[in-house]
């Protein structure tokens, strides 16, 4: 096989495309830059000169708004100049190939993409054909990866867990079509975290997931009990068109998050969730707004999260 | 041109034959020993054995030939070794009609490089609805019907079309895949495609079709061949088919000879093929399949694809790789680590290769077409771009070094690939 794309001759991250790889003193090191950067963010002037005459391209192949956002703020913050382009209404739907827009792109003398793409992989082929000193930051490939996400929920629950070798952490939902939770899967695995649980129906989990080091569960009341950090991921209502579920209703009854199935987690327990919410389908308003949930915090840090990330790879 | 091949070592799979010895050619065929030639080749050091068969290589034409052309395939299989192919009828448009199939076989005889037998069309369009005009393409030179990697969903066309090539006792050649079950699938459902995030395609979508393809069969008395098995399971039902006496035969590319799902590694799309490269399990099954008679032969499955189809992400990307030059060295490869007799693994692309084809060729007895490969078994040649005859350059072994070197092609007595 060859060798790890994102890493450079000296081993140093080169792109950012996936957590799963990496071994543990980068993915430290990304949250303990992450942790430096947090008081830049609170202060009144909100900017370092870190990326100062640098270019941040976001390339969004997809809809997004809150990664887009703090992608760009994390980058105003670095002092890089950034610019935001949303493909999925210009050159894709003109015949442009995936590579002629970045070749482009990359003539306006890029240093960093920002990439997000509906094709598992796309970000990868990206990194294969950029210039030596560009570097490509995966902003989530289809259900691949998105490990700006999995890094930022990594650094919520060091947060507030402070260490991951005796926590038990459970996903649930739908882990089938979800780049976060397999991000969150290699970066918890890779930090230590002695039991981590994925909670859904057979048909939202992908074959042969307890290959990546989990426990599986589908009963959501068994699979919570006892756990540290609780993780809801996103629910498509598209998931409901296909044969994987009957209706958002019943989902909602087995695998929604109430302050009720809640109860059986430990009593300090985090609540986590990549946004944007469906209330009411995988969380309840009760639970989301409780006094256990860390989504607005998780919002918060993703800055600082984004910010160390491309300082890093800038750097190396 | 009468031509006397000495110092060879001469391979004959079909005999079992293999030592030194002199081969004579006269008049197209394989001759009894001559006085005077008109060319002498000395083939000291090389292997002497029939042409390759290969019954699974796309050409591209008629109307795909900004992907490969006619002339740059048969050059492609010649330097390959590959004196007689079969081709799918999966090209723009599909080979649904005699003209076409008549036009091709022009096309491909003014080479006058390796033999083409076309696969016509089982549907109209490949589309899975109407029956082609069998007899008509028989005709017209069609040797078996196929519907490609086109699914044929509607169970009830597939059961009349093969009670009708059964009619005519015309060999039908079909892929054993579940539409619906593979719907949307671009790897094997498995740990590695849910590593990667990519939509899978779960083994029991080939043993599902593959068993009631073996059910039609028994009800229709249709001779039927499955082609590019993947799975450990298929080998096992096909296994016991042929135990029941079901007239049924099948074949495994040589991609999944050799590799499975772990060499997609970082998304490489050379690896996006169909059917999916599927677990080291299935591969081992595959290999051991092979051997054991169960899989009756290897073909390339040459599938020539241009950079705009392969530089793509990988659920994107199209299907298929290139093969007719890797025939020879992958099939060498797979005898070589089962440690078979140089006989034993030839056969899978001659002797065997012919008796599912259906053609004479395939074997050195005197009176059989002339067509011989010389090659050297130990020279090793290293897959890239610009070694590749093939205008396909896209394949999962570039960077490789596989031993077997072809040094002349010789096809109905003529010399006509010389390295």
């Amino acid at each position: 096989m060859q060798r790890n794309p994102q890493l450079n001759d000296s081993g140093e991250l080169q792109h950012l495309l996936s957590i799963e790889g990496l071994p543990r003193e980068i993915l430290t090191q990304i949250l303990d830059t992450a942790e430096s950067f947090a008081g830049v963010t609170e202060r009144e002037v909100k900017k370092v000169p870190l990326l100062r005459g640098k270019s941040v391209f976001n390339l969004f192949f997809e809809p997004s708004t809150r990664t887009r956002t703090t992608f760009e703020i994390a980058a105003k913050r670095l002092s890089a100049d950034v610019i935001n382009l949303n493909i999925a209404v210009s050159s894709q739907t003109k015949g442009e190939s995936l590579l002629d827009t970045v070749a482009n792109l990359s003539a306006m003398q890029a240093d960093i993409f920002v990439v997000r793409h509906s094709s598992s992989g796309a970000p990868f082929l990206i990194a294969r054909h950029v210039k030596p000193h560009e570097h490509v930051i995966n902003a989530g490939d289809g259900r691949h990866a998105h490990p700006t996400q999995g890094l930022l929920d990594l650094f919520t629950i060091r947060h507030y867990k402070k260490e991951f070798s005796r926590l038990t952490v459970a996903i649930v939902g739908d882990v089938l079509h979800s780049r976060v939770a397999r991000s969150l899967i290699h970066g918890l695995t890779t930090l230590g975290a002695p039991e981590v649980r994925v909670i859904g129906p057979q048909t939202l989990l992908p074959a042969g997931v307890e290959a990546l080091g989990v426990k599986v569960f589908h009963d959501m009341r068994e699979g919570l009990r006892d756990c540290d950090v609780v993780v809801m991921l996103r629910l498509q209502n598209e998931r409901m068109k296909g044969a994987l579920l009957p209706s958002a209703q019943e989902f909602n009854k087995h695998y929604g998050l109430t302050a009720e199935k809640l109860a059986l987690a430990r009593t300090d327990a985090i609540v986590m969730h990549p946004g944007p919410m469906n209330r009411g389908v995988e969380i309840d308003s009760s639970v989301a707004d409780g006094p256990h949930s860390v989504i607005l915090p998780q919002v918060t840090f993703g800055i600082a999260v984004r910010m160390a990330v491309m300082s890093i790879v800038a750097g190396n | 041109m009468r031509l006397h091949l000495k110092n060879a070592r001469i391979v004959d799979p079909a005999s079992g034959r293999d030592g030194k010895g002199e081969l004579y050619i006269a008049d197209g065929k394989i001759s009894e020993e001559f006085a005077k030639a008109d060319r002498i080749i000395d083939a000291k050091g090389l292997v002497a054995a029939p042409g390759f068969i290969d019954i699974a290589a796309r050409l591209r034409e008629p109307g795909l030939e900004y992907k490969a052309t006619l002339a740059s395939e048969m050059q492609a299989a010649i330097a390959g070794g590959v004196t007689s192919l079969a081709c799918p009828p999966d090209t723009d448009p599909p080979l649904d009609e005699p003209g076409l199939v008549d036009m091709l076989r022009r096309r491909a005889k003014a080479l006058e490089h390796a033999r083409v037998y076309p696969i016509g069309a089982l549907t109209v369009k490949l589309e899975g609805e109407r029956l082609t005009e069998m007899a008509q393409l028989a005709e017209a030179g069609c040797v078996a019907f196929s519907q490609a990697n086109v699914p044929l969903a509607d169970s009830q066309v597939l059961w009349r079309a093969l009670q009708y090539a059964s009619t005519f006792g015309f060999p039908v050649w079909l892929r054993a895949e579940d539409t619906w079950l593979a719907k949307g699938g671009v790897a094997h459902d498995g740990e590695v495609a849910t590593r990667l995030g990519l939509p899978g395609i779960p083994s029991f979508a080939e043993t599902i079709a593959l068993g009631s393809l073996l059910e039609l069969v028994r009800a229709t008395g249709a001779r039927v061949h499955v082609c590019r098995l993947s799975t450990a399971g298929a080998v096992q039902l096909m296994r016991a088919a042929k135990r029941e006496g079901l007239a049924v035969t099948c074949d495994v590319g040589i991609h999944h000879l050799h590799l499975c799902d772990n060499d997609l590694g970082y998304f490489d799309s050379n690896c996006r093929l169909e059917p999916p490269l599927r677990s080291q399990r299935d591969r081992d099954a595959l290999a051991a399949g092979l051997q054991d008679g169960t899989i009756d032969c290897v073909c390339s499955d040459h599938t020539p694809v241009d950079d705009d189809g392969k530089h793509v992400p990988f659920a994107e990307a199209e299907p298929g790789a290139t093969g007719l030059e890797l025939l020879l060295p992958l099939t060498l490869k797979w005898g070589e680590a089962r440690k078979l007799p140089l006989a034993k693994s030839l056969a899978k692309i001659t002797s065997d290769a012919a008796r599912v084809l259906g053609v004479g060729s395939g074997k050195l007895a005197v009176g059989a077409p002339a067509d011989v490969v010389l090659f050297d078994p130990a020279a090793s040649v290293r897959i890239s771009a610009e070694t590749l005859k093939s205008q396909g350059k896209n394949t999962p072994f570039l960077g490789y070094e596989l031993a077997g070197r072809v040094r002349t092609t010789i096809v109905a007595g003529n010399v006509v690939y010389e390295k």
